[in-house]
């Protein structure tokens, strides 16, 4: 990868931080409501992933969105005025933290039915092999996920029709309070690929080299053979579950264990021991992305308000 | 009387029936060791153990899958689906099974089963997220339907649904957990099927429920500031449907309004207006006007969300309109 590439990738990965840590800030004011599920801790992972993407494979993610919007090239701008509710956001204040979506980058939303949106992403994926193209879809979705029925379902459409897709399962240890070994029959979540006999791999998400490469490799096999191919991705959420979350479930010292890996700072110390760049750079791309998000607030906060006839805007197509 | 949350009342509902019978257990997402993700089985775990209370995958159709198939040999599940919104993903569960197999099969096994559920808007949650649904569910004869709104009717509605032999669903309001109210001492259970007058007047009859019957007091408050006495119904069951109590209040009144919180096309006013309409007809003085949520998708907003949600406000417009 180019110097220029791998110095993008330590300021997307430094904006998603500072965007949700300053979003927390928001949501404690009361600017921000509802569902908030932060991504901090697990950035490598859709930082990696989306930077083995071309520009024609769509992704297709849960709830656990700002990260995923952001890598995908949507604005800090937009995030922080999605997050606010604010006409302005991609989805018009209408979808909040939870429905981010930009489909002129193909970023097909932020999805909060557990599961739900597998089963579309095999869709979007029927609508490429009838275009016949070979875009490929790349589904995003946690460990808790994969008990959920529509998770088969769409598994083994997949397998079934040669779907070009790659599924990406974030495992982050946890859905909500529940650990993998308490949910799923399997704690090896790649093991459930096998039963639809697609190729699998799984790799650690806290360095984001090690997921592009696993990425890049991933989607070359999925375009070149007309299959799926499922990617376990082992991660952390630093934060609770969503906004309030008690942290009954776990230890801190689990939590501590985790922060010591964190993605960020693995990823500041290889830049800077393969000299790819100074201590300094990488402080001046901090300094930048610290703007930038004060700049995303500002905008956000002078934003107007969807109107009244908004409310009734884009219930019907026609 | 002691006068304790919503939260609080249907806690004390699951701990004294899981006390009385060893048949009754809880499943469901994050019931156990999270505490309920709306806390109301916090303790539980401790006190009951995995056995009795079991942390689920995210499963809805196991969910309910194996609570029916556990009634169906004699034990009695409560099944908490975290929010109603996710009962879609296990509504074959819901209609298809629950509401059909003692029917089907000539009565011969019961299923003592109670899915509680969380409905409800005004959390800025988004579409899919914070819908009031009760209506649909509320179609299927074979499948009872409860939704209380005070913490008393929810507490003794709760014991009955578990010591009841059918399949019941049992919605509560995400934004009532809080709510405080009176609830009596000791032990007391409160029927299914049975509505009940929450409020006595003689101008209007409001009929409600759940949601409903917290906004329709507060218009009902202001409205006797202004000189008018509504009565309110709350139905507290939507099926069984116990009309009785509305049509008494209505020949009395001769006005009505529904209101609830669900969407006003084929929704439980719908129905209201109708069987008073049907049975009651010689006694209507003035059009039955219905008071829910505006046709829309709730969106995130909160402003938005807010205007499409019935208000205090629009209760009171209607009120007036039907006493014009
Ligand atoms: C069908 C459905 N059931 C339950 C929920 C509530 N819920 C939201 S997120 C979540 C946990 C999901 O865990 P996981 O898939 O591991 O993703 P993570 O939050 O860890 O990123 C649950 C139970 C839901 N949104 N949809
Ligand atoms: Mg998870």
């Amino acid at each position: 990868m180019k110097k220029e590439q791998l110095l993008d990738l330590y300021r997307q990965m430094v904006l998603i931080r500072r965007v949700e840590e300053r979003g927390m800030e928001l949501y404690q004011a009361g600017k921000i409501g509802g569902f908030m599920h932060l991504y901090i801790g697990q950035e490598a992972v859709s930082t990696g992933l989306i930077a083995a993407r071309e520009d024609r494979d769509r992704v297709i993610t849960a709830y656990r969105d700002h990260g995923v919007a952001l890598n995908c090239g949507i604005s800090a701008d937009e995030v922080m005025a999605e997050l606010l509710g604010k006409a302005t956001g991609m989805s018009k204040g209408k979808g909040g933290s939870m429905h981010m979506a930009d489909t002129s980058k193909n970023m097909w939303g932020g999805h909060a039915i557990v599961g739900g949106h597998l089963p579309i992403a095999a869709g979007l994926a029927v609508g490429d092999q009838y275009a016949k193209n070979d875009n490929i879809t790349i589904c995003m979705f946690g460990d808790g996920a994969t008990n959920i029925g529509y998770f088969h379902e769409a598994l083994n459409l997949s397998k079934t029709w040669g779907l070009r897709v790659l599924w990406v399962c974030e495992n982050n240890q946890y859905g909500m309070g529940t650990a993998v070994e308490r949910a799923s029959a399997v704690t090896e979540i790649r093991q459930k690929a096998d039963g639809y006999g697609m190729k699998s791999r799984r790799i650690e998400g806290m360095d984001v080299m090690t997921v592009y490469e696993a990425a890049k490799e991933a989607l070359d096999f999925v375009r070149k053979e007309a299959q799926p191919y499922f990617l376990e991705i082992d991660t952390y959420r630093y934060e609770g579950h969503s906004m309030g979350d008690p942290e009954r479930y776990r230890k801190s010292d689990e939590v501590k264990k985790w922060r010591e890996e964190d993605p960020i700072g693995i990823f500041n110390k290889y830049l800077i021991e393969k000299k790819t760049a100074t201590r300094k750079a990488l402080e001046e791309i901090e300094a930048a992305v610290e703007d930038e998000v004060a700049k995303a607030i500002e905008f956000a906060e002078t934003s107007p308000e969807p109107t009244l006839e908004d409310l009734y805007a884009n219930i019907y197509a026609d | 009387m002691a006068k304790i949350t919503m939260r609080e009342a249907i806690s004390q509902a699951l701990m004294e029936e899981m006390d009385l019978d060893p048949a009754v257990f809880i499943l469901g997402e994050e019931v156990g060791v999270w505490g309920g993700s709306y806390a109301v089985t916090k303790g539980f775990y401790d006190k009951y153990g995995p056995e009795r209370v079991k942390d689920t995958p995210i499963a809805e159709n196991a969910i309910l899958g194996a609570a029916i198939g556990a009634a169906m040999v004699g034990q009695r599940p409560v099944a908490e689906i975290m929010t109603i919104n996710f009962a879609f993903s296990a509504m074959d569960y819901i209609v298809n099974q629950a509401a059909k197999l003692h029917y089907m099969f000539g009565g011969q096994f019961t299923i003592p089963m109670v899915i509680r559920t969380v409905g409800g808007g005004g959390r800025q949650l988004g579409a899919t997220h914070s819908q009031t649904p009760d209506a649909v569910f509320a179609h299927f004869p074979g499948l009872k339907v409860v939704s209380p709104g005070t913490p008393a009717d929810a507490k003794g509605l709760l014991k009955s649904a578990i010591r009841s032999n059918d399949p019941i669903l049992f919605i509560e309001h995400a934004t009532m957990y809080q709510v405080r109210g009176e609830v009596p001492e000791g032990e007391y259970t409160i029927p299914i099927g049975k509505s009940k007058i929450q409020r006595e007047g003689k101008d209007l009859t409001i009929v409600t429920y759940c949601k409903g019957l917290e906004l329709s007091m507060k218009a009902a408050d202001q409205l006797a500031k202004e000189g008018v006495e509504a009565e309110i119904v709350d139905l507290r069951t939507l099926r069984p449907l116990d009309m009785e109590p509305v049509f008494e209040s209505f020949k009395k009144t001769n006005r009505a309004i529904v209101v609830e919180e669900g969407w006003k096309s084929y929704g439980v006013g719908s129905e209201i207006v109708s069987r008073i309409y049907e049975e009651a007809f010689d006694y209507v003085d003035a059009p039955i006007l219905r008071v829910a949520q505006k046709e829309v998708p709730l969106p995130y907003n909160r402003t938005l969300e807010q205007a499409a949600l019935p208000q205090v406000p629009d209760i009171i417009a209607a009120a007036k309109e039907v006493l014009k």
